[in-house]
C-alpha cells in the first residue's frame, strides 16, 4: 500500500469515526443519567444488530487509523524505517483490532 | 536599545568530519549592520579561514541562509539589532543538512528533491508553435503566482520539523514548486507531478506545523500549497480533474 493511500485510509476513518465518537460519547451520557447497572446495558446491547454493526464499523476504523498514525510516529521519533515499521504498525493494527473484535463480540453477541 | 561598541558573535564551526564547535568573536557594532556584515567582518578581519556562502547580498539569491540564534534567517536582510541577544549572537549551518564547512551547508539534498517533486517544466508546445496566452487574473495563475517568488534559500526546508523527523520527505519548497507548476497553464503533465508528491516523503508527510510560512524571508506560504497538493490529490483519488 502507497504512502497516498495509507493518508487516504487514515482520512476516511477519521470521518466514519467522527459520527461514531459523538453517538457514544451522547448516548453514554445520556444513557446513565439516574444510574445504569452492567445488567441493563447488556441487556439493551446483546442481540442488538444496530449496536453490533455500531461498534464493530468502530473498532475497524479505529484500528486503520490508529495503526497508520503510529506507524508515522514510529518512522519520525522512533526511527524505525522501511519493513520493520510496516511491521510493527501492522501488528498493531491487528492487536487493535481483535482486542475490539472481542470487546464488541462479548457486549452484544 | 543600549549603544555598545562591540557585539560578542559565537560562530559554530567543524564540518564533516568534525563536530560543530563554538568560536567566539568581538566584533565592532555598527548602526546598521546585517548578520552576514558581522560574518563578512570576521572572515575579513578575524580569522581568513572562516568558511560562509554568499553573492548578492540585496535577498534574491538565496545563497546567504544561517541559522541566526537558532533560527533560519537570511543573512543578508537580517538587522542584528533585530536579533541580538543583549549583546550577543550565535550563528551556525542551516538545518537538517550536512554541513561542508563552517557556515557553509551542503545543498545537494535540497536541490535533489526539487527533481523529486518534479519541479520542472512539461512544455505543452514545442519551439515552433506560437506561445500560448495566459491569462493573468484566472485563479490557476492567481496560486501559480503565490510561490513563484522562492529564492531557493532553504529556510523554510531547515525550519522544517517534519524534514528533521524524516529524511525522505521532500520539504516545503519542492512541494510548493510542485505546487505552482501544477497551477500553471502551460504545464502539460500534472499527473506527473501528483505521482510525485505522493510517494515516500511526498507531500501527505506535511504536518502542517507551518513554520515554512512562519519563517520564509519572502513571506511566501509553501503551507498551503501543501495543503492543495493534498487536496489535488485526493480530488484524483475520487476522479475528479482539473
Amino acid at each position: 500500500m502507497s504512502e497516498f493511500h495509507l493518508y487516504m485510509a487514515q482520512r476516511l476513518s477519521a470521518l466514519v469515526m467522527a459520527p461514531f465518537v459523538i453517538v457514544h460519547i451522547g448516548v453514554m451520557i445520556y444513557a446513565i443519567q439516574g444510574g445504569l447497572s452492567a445488567a441493563e446495558i447488556l441487556g439493551r446491547t446483546q442481540g442488538s444488530a444496530f449496536w453490533f454493526a455500531f461498534y464493530g464499523l468502530f473498532v475497524v476504523a479505529v484500528s486503520i487509523h490508529a495503526a497508520i498514525g503510529l506507524r508515522t510516529i514510529l518512522g519520525e521519533w522512533a526511527g524505525l524505517r522501511g519493513g520493520a515499521r510496516d511491521a510493527v504498525s501492522a501488528v498493531i493494527g491487528l492487536g487493535l483490532l481483535a482486542l475490539g473484535a472481542q470487546a464488541v463480540w462479548a457486549v452484544t453477541a | 536599545m543600549p549603544e555598545r561598541d562591540h557585539l560578542t558573535v559565537t560562530v559554530l564551526r567543524g564540518g564533516p568530519d568534525a563536530p560543530l564547535q563554538p568560536q567566539t568573536f568581538e566584533v565592532p557594532a555598527y548602526d546598521n549592520q546585517t548578520v552576514l556584515d558581522v560574518v563578512s567582518w570576521i572572515q575579513q578581519n578575524a580569522d581568513p579561514t572562516l568558511t560562509y556562502r554568499f553573492a548578492c547580498r540585496v535577498g534574491m539569491c538565496g545563497s546567504c541562509a544561517m541559522m541566526v540564534n537558532g533560527v533560519p534567517r537570511w543573512t543578508c536582510r537580517t538587522h542584528v539589532s533585530k536579533v541580538l541577544d543583549g549583546n550577543t549572537m550565535e550563528v551556525g549551518p542551516l538545518r537538517n543538512l550536512p554541513v561542508i564547512k563552517d557556515l557553509a551547508a551542503d545543498m545537494d539534498p535540497f536541490f535533489d528533491k526539487w527533481v523529486a517533486a518534479e519541479g520542472r517544466h512539461h512544455p505543452t508546445r514545442s519551439r515552433d508553435e506560437a506561445i500560448a496566452p495566459i491569462d493573468p487574473v484566472a485563479e490557476e495563475r492567481q496560486a501559480a503566482n503565490a510561490g513563484i517568488e522562492c529564492i531557493n534559500c532553504s529556510v523554510c526546508y531547515s525550519a522544517c520539523d517534519t524534514v528533521a523527523g524524516n529524511p525522505d520527505y521532500l520539504g516545503p519548497a519542492a512541494l510548493q514548486r510542485a505546487w505552482t507548476l501544477y497551477n500553471d497553464a502551460k504545464d502539460a503533465d500534472r499527473d506527473a507531478i501528483l505521482d510525485a508528491v505522493s510517494g515516500q516523503g511526498g507531500c501527505h508527510s506535511c504536518h502542517s506545523m507551518g513554520s515554512c510560512t512562519a519563517y520564509c524571508p519572502n513571506e511566501l506560504d509553501p503551507l498551503s500549497a501543501i495543503a492543495g497538493l493534498k487536496r489535488a490529490t485526493a480530488k484524483r483519488f475520487f476522479g475528479g480533474r482539473k
